[in-house]
């Protein structure tokens, strides 16, 4: 049997040996795959050349005016004003208090994790906050809408928070995007080295100073990487709003009165039969273009905190 | 007594770069078929690179390009005309720690056969007979011949590079490179392995990498000695038949590092 | 002078380790907070499922049927009889269109009574904590409301998932928004799946380190972190409207009116493909970075191909990664509300989809719109809808656990 092998060899050596075969298959199985690098190039292209192609009539209709629709407080396609002031204050205000929940308790967490908690309460803990992530956002909006408001009314008065308040729809975004900053901001801290934290120890500092001297600070960039990451969430949250923060633009510094946030806004007017080609229709895609700016802004900063701050260290 | 006029492997002037540095520098050197040839030298010294730079291993490292040429059976396996796949399938390769395909131990052998176009013909070997052929080539028949259905990994280390063995003489190449075969097993699989190499070079050609200099001793016929210049690029000093190489070096530094090795 | 040169230290540890102490307080405190979130929010939604509900007839069926008899053990020519007093001759054309009234089974004639005829409504509802803790006044408002029966209401049971949409609550269903949402995720993962992970494969395995594979890469990171509204957007400008034809089948002849304008199942399971598909690739992307370089270079030093490497080698040993990944992409996008809506889900569909070409609602949609509603009875039903949707994704979260520990080789 071998020697039959051999000669088979030998008939094979010639200089034709190591030619390139036309391998058609690999090549179009190469080129699908370059293809679907592409899609997602294809998509933020998209995305910016769709929306601003909707977005268009409206930036260049007679109505709009550049300066009113950033300083405007008034929106009312209606009448013709469009001041984009009260869907940004009101995505703001829903913002802020989202933070002011999610900032101290998230990194709160974060750090019983990481430096406090035992390797079986965090493995009870971790899986609790991804539940508490992976519920649909639709189901927080029916939780501000059902608990917190009712909550917050019998707390401070029925006639000081209205039935469809930015509080409510802010504190539910707390819990919302908690998770999400105490996961990411528990890696972060897990990242950093052992042996900083048993040098802070050798000198004799207790564990909070030596969480807060030394282990935290070497974290510090992907703290900050979390805080962006959840505000960008936050300001691109949709269904607590428009069940709990209110229907309709209104310019106010009061978390108690309802007021319309961007997607608020975007989700009520566009769940109406809408017709395309009114200025209605296009404000919404210029809407829309002034929120996707903002949060690819914000996640890039956050990569790019990441980059640096870990380049300094 | 020159052997080197033209063997199986030809390389001429090979400089391989990874970006911008320099890995190997203006190597020239003749493999003999039917010979086992050891590459030797300090870590570092370009050895593993030049050894993979033979069948476009290397090729897999995006950074890298190589500079002057290598020819097999006349032909430089860097042209353009020429496909790696196909070099591969003539020059096999066994990597330093045994990587043996998560599958069983058949399908291990079979793979590399079957995907180069192996055909059942009568008056040959049937995949299962040229698995059998392979398996006992490679010493390993006897201790898996009842469980080729289970998995390569569930073997022991020794016993996986035997594996791999196998599975790089399946596809029936001319040249079976090394590199560092037998480093991540103990002494007595080490052993068996060097035996293996010398009842194959009766059928192949075997370039090996190894920084075991008794084992470059025991079981080569050719060493090449490589070292690091003060660029930190790898060049040859010398290459002669084995013996010669460690009684009797020419070049002072191959002395230095032969005789410090075997302290 | 030598004593001079030494410090002073305090003994400053008792209020160290005081400081030590609060805080750690703190942390713990924070930490239970969190939980106590997650369990408020899910007695909430139990609280609401369950509990008391007044129910008021058009008609009360003890007036329909004789004194000590119910409807249910009534025989069918009896049912058929009260049916043929009580309803208008038009509705009874209609019922009696294929088949006579007393070919009807008598579950179905009950039913028809029921709905046509005794009409229940909700009047009013309380929560499982009123209704434990308010047992007896309830009782004794409810005995004061005429022609009113209390019944203990799970707003969650069979029939919440087989029935269609209604506006009557106590009958209502999500069976067409579960249908809904299935046919919309199966598109959404038909596309999205075998475009992430050929994105994935061309990153980790034909790509090199060069300037246009480190832009795709940060642009994926980005698309990441789009709001979902905005993929919405999207949607509704590319596939609801420029793509009208394609999407609204006008081309393969389904051209009913009501779904010309675009605003069908095929744009809604498109729109969520792209929102899923970043998902899917940084998932696929580290399953098949975890598969170790010396399988690759095992494959290739035997004179494989790119391709056989990869389809006989790195996807086998990448693809229960591969599938986590795209089961976390299926829950987000059953989750997913705001862009549907964007596109234009439709309020109220009573038929099960009939192709892709029909109009949509989605079952987190159903709970947007039962919980915008004022009344509390809607509340009620959202609650329920809310336990099916998140049993859903607990146990398609579970089968991700199930693959993960299953098919773990590396």
């Amino acid at each position: 049997m071998i020697p039959s092998q051999t000669k088979l060899i030998d008939e094979k050596v010639t200089s034709q040996l190591l030619k390139k075969r036309n391998r058609l298959g690999e090549r179009f199985i190469e080129s699908t795959l370059v293809f679907c690098g592409f899609i997602s190039i294809f998509i933020t292209l998209g995305i910016v050349f769709e929306l601003g192609k909707e977005a268009l009539p409206f930036f260049s209709s007679t109505d709009f005016k550049l300066i009113k629709f950033l300083t405007g407080t008034t929106w009312q396609p209606q009448i013709k004003l469009f001041g984009v002031l009260p869907l940004v204050m009101a995505t703001l205000t829903t913002t802020v208090i989202a933070l002011l929940i999610a900032i101290p308790f998230g990194i709160g967490i974060a750090i019983y994790l990481s430096e406090y908690a035992s390797v079986k309460l965090r493995s009870t803990i971790k899986p609790t906050l991804e539940i508490l992530a992976g519920i649909p956002t639709v189901v927080y909006g029916y939780f501000a809408l059902s608990f917190v408001t009712p909550f917050l009314r019998v707390l401070f008065g029925k006639d000081v928070v209205e039935i469809y308040n930015t509080a409510s729809a802010g504190i539910v975004m707390g819990i919302l995007i908690l998770p999400l900053i105490a996961s990411m901001s528990e890696d972060a801290l897990a990242a950093v080295p052992r042996s900083l934290r048993e040098a802070a120890y050798g000198l004799g500092a207790t564990k909070i100073e030596t969480t807060y001297r030394v282990v935290i600070p070497a974290a510090i960039s992907g703290l900050a990487a979390a805080i962006i990451v959840g505000i960008s969430r936050a300001i691109g949250e949709t269904m607590i709003v428009a069940l709990a923060a209110g229907a309709g633009p209104k310019f106010t510094f009061n978390p108690f009165q309802g007021a319309e946030t961007m997607t608020g806004h975007i989700v009520r007017v566009s769940g109406g039969d809408l017709s395309y080609d009114s200025i209605d229709y296009n404000s919404l895609f210029g809407i829309s273009l002034l929120l996707f700016f903002m949060t690819l802004s914000l996640n890039m900063l956050s990569q790019w905190v990441v980059r640096k701050l870990s380049e300094v260290k | 007594m020159d052997t080197f006029i033209t063997g199986k492997i030809d390389v001429k002037h090979v400089s391989i770069y990874y970006g911008k540095f320099r890995a190997v520098k203006d190597v020239t050197i003749s493999i003999p078929d039917h010979k086992i040839t050891a590459l030797i030298g300090p870590s570092g010294c370009g050895k593993s690179t030049l050894l993979r730079s033979l069948n476009r291993m290397n090729d897999l490292i995006p950074s890298s390009h190589i500079e002057g040429s290598i020819t097999f059976h006349g032909m430089d396996i860097y042209e353009r005309s020429v496909d790696p796949v196909e070099v591969r399938r003539h020059i096999g390769m066994v990597f330093q720690k045994p990587n043996p395909f998560p599958r069983s131990i058949y399908e291990n052998v079979a793979w590399g056969a079957r995907i180069n176009g192996f055909q059942q013909r009568l008056g040959h070997p049937s995949l299962d007979e040229w698995v059998e052929i392979c398996l006992i080539k490679a010493a390993l028949w006897d201790e898996v011949k009842d469980k080729l259905r289970s998995s390569g990994l569930s073997l022991s280390g020794g016993q996986q590079q035997r594996l791999c063995i196998a599975r790089a003489i399946a596809t029936r190449p001319e040249v079976i490179l090394m590199d560092e075969p037998a480093s991540a097993l103990d002494p007595i699989a080490t052993l068996r392995i060097e035996e293996l190499m010398r009842e194959l070079a009766a059928e192949f050609t075997i370039v090996v990498v190894t920084h075991n200099m008794q084992q470059a001793a025991r079981v080569s016929d050719y060493t090449a000695f490589l070292t690091m210049d003060h660029d930190r690029s790898g060049i040859l000093v010398e290459h002669g038949n084995t013996p010669q190489i460690f009684t009797n070096p020419v070049d002072s530094r191959t002395e230095g590092y032969i005789t410090g090795r075997f302290g | 002078m030598g004593e001079n040169h030494a410090p002073v230290f305090i003994a400053n540890l008792v209020s160290r380790n005081r400081s030590e102490r609060i805080w750690k307080n703190l942390l713990q405190i924070s930490t239970l907070i969190g939980i106590i979130f997650l369990i408020v929010l899910l007695l909430n939604i139990i609280n609401q499922s369950f509990g008391y509900v007044a129910i008021g007839y058009r008609v009360p069926p003890a007036k329909l049927v004789g004194p000590g008899q119910t409807l249910e053990n009534l025989d069918i020519p009896q049912l058929a009889g009260i049916l043929r007093q009580r309803v208008s001759p038009g509705l009874l054309k209609q019922l009696e269109n294929d088949t006579p009234l007393e070919q009807f089974s008598q579950v179905n004639l009950v039913n028809l009574v029921m709905a046509k005829i005794a009409k229940p409504e909700v009047v009013k509802t309380w929560s499982f904590w009123q209704s434990l803790s308010m047992r007896e006044e309830i009782k004794q408002e409810v005995g004061q409301l005429p022609e009113t029966r209390l019944v203990f209401f799970s707003w969650v049971r069979p029939d919440l998932v087989s029935n269609s949409q209604s506006s009557n609550p106590l009958i209502a269903g999500v069976r067409t928004a579960l249908l809904g949402s299935l046919w919309i995720i199966l598109i959404a993962i038909m596309v999205a799946f075998p475009l992430g992970v050929g994105t994935a494969i061309y990153l980790e395995e034909y790509a090199g380190d060069n300037h246009i594979s480190k832009v795709i890469r940060t642009n994926i990171n980005n698309l990441a972190g789009v709001p979902s509204i905005i993929y919405g957007m999207l949607g509704l400008a590319v596939f609801v409207r420029n793509l009208a034809q394609l999407t609204s089948g006008a081309w393969l002849g389904f051209s009913s009116p009501e779904t010309a304008n675009g605003r069908t199942i095929v744009s809604a399971g498109l729109t969520l493909a792209l929102l899923v598909l970043p998902l899917i690739i940084i998932n696929a992307r580290e399953a098949i970075k975890s598969v170790p370089d010396t399988l690759r270079q095992a494959s290739y030093g035997i004179g494989a191909t790119r391709w056989q490497t990869i389809w006989h080698h790195v996807l086998p040993n990448s693809i229960p990664g591969i599938l986590t990944g795209t089961i976390l992409a299926i829950s987000r996008a059953l989750g997913e509300s705001a862009p549907l809506v964007v596109i234009g889900a439709s309020t109220y569909i009573t038929v099960d989809p009939a192709n892709v070409f029909s109009r949509f609602t989605a079952l987190p949609i159903q709970i947007y719109q039962w919980t915008s509603r004022p009344q509390a009875e809607f509340r009620n039903l959202a609650a329920g809808a809310i336990l099916v949707l998140l049993t859903l994704l607990l146990s398609i979260n579970a089968a991700a656990i199930v693959l993960r520990n299953r098919y773990k080789r590396y």
